[in-house]
């Protein structure tokens, strides 16, 4: 017998019609069910390509895991060893944490006293409250301005500058993001803005007077007279610095504040810190 | 590589995965206590000071 053509022509295209999205789901039917089995041998560039690829994606999660930890972790880490150095720095602290009565007639405490600068850095010797950033504001101050302090205790002095009370620049720096974030809101300080500075002596207040913002080897912001490196100073200044913008560092943010008045720790806190003061005492 | 190393770790599937969550745990663990504090150091954008006075 012989066939007709047209026999053999509708076998192919029978052939032809189950090779289009049929032959697709078959092949993946197929190969789903010999990978249950046993997985296939993959060539080496496609097993190097996978390699590589999740490498990568490896990196990418590490370094998200970096910024979270910078912008978060660092701050808890650092917040809670800044209170507990506030807080050791108050139980240390002698001197009555009540303020001296509203009514009482203003006490003139005659130029404020000078305490020397501490022999080694990372020595906590006082607390700065700035009630801007918050009515529980207080920060450590500091010796020194190198990572190992500014990381993790809050306001570091430069020791190259003077001290709390003293005539002349009495500077410090505090990160803006990272580590506690103590000089975050700086940008929102008001002129006439207290900052109260209390060590072993007592409290001197600074009250704010302007921001500038300079580029970061401006070093002649630190000088006795912020600025004018050839002036002669007369006036107490208060310096802080920090980074800017926020969440970079191409330039720095620089608050000056200059000494309002003084008051020996016998005599008690300024009205406006007293609580936080009792409050960060009660807190050891 | 991971599903590699996931179908290579011993033990029923319930272990696996609480091998691997320890492991990963362990992973973050490190790199916040360890390599993170290290590699700050060279992050330039923390630097808050003033004149390199580092």
């Amino acid at each position: 017998m012989v066939r007709s053509p047209s026999h053999v022509e509708s076998a192919v295209g029978v052939e032809e019609l189950i090779t289009g999205n049929e032959r697709i789901r078959r092949g993946k039917k197929r190969s789903a069910r010999k990978q249950r089995a046993e997985r296939p041998k993959q060539g080496f560039f496609r097993t190097l390509i996978q390699v590589l690829g999740e490498l990568l994606i490896t990196c990418g999660v590490i370094l998200l895991l970096f910024v979270v930890w910078e912008l978060w972790w660092t701050n808890i880490e650092a917040n809670t060893a800044q209170q507990q150095a506030v807080s050791a720095f108050a139980q240390e602290f002698q001197g009555p944490v009540t303020p001296p009565p509203a009514d009482a007639p203003p006490v003139d405490f005659g130029p404020p006293k000078v305490m020397a600068a501490p022999d080694q850095a990372s020595t906590v010797f006082g607390v700065v409250y700035i009630p801007r950033f918050g009515k529980t504001y207080s920060r450590p101050l500091v010796e020194g301005t190198a990572p190992a302090q500014l990381d993790t205790l809050g306001l570091g002095r430069y020791d190259s500058t003077s001290m709390p009370g003293a005539v002349g620049n009495f500077a410090v720096a505090g990160h803006r993001q990272t580590h506690g974030a103590v000089l975050d809101a700086v940008h929102t300080l008001v002129p006439g803005d207290k900052i109260y500075v209390q060590t072993n002596d007592g409290y001197y207040t600074y009250v704010f007077r302007n921001n500038q913002i300079v580029m970061p080897n401006r070093a002649d912001v630190l000088a006795p007279v912020p600025t004018q490196l050839d002036a002669k100073a007369t006036e107490r200044f208060m310096t802080m610095t920090s980074c800017n913008p926020r969440f970079g560092a191409e330039e720095r943010i620089i608050s000056y504040s200059v000494l309002d008045s003084w008051q020996p720790a016998s005599a008690g806190p300024p009205a406006e810190i007293a609580a936080q003061v009792a409050a960060n005492k009660k807190a050891g | 590589m991971y599903g590699w190393i996931f179908r290579n770790l011993p033990g029923p599937l319930w272990f696996r995965i609480i091998t691997t969550v320890f492991f990963l745990a362990a992973a973050v663990l490190v790199l916040m206590q360890f390599v993170f504090p290290w590699l700050s150091q060279f992050n330039p954008l923390n630097d808050s000071t003033i004149g390199g006075g580092v």
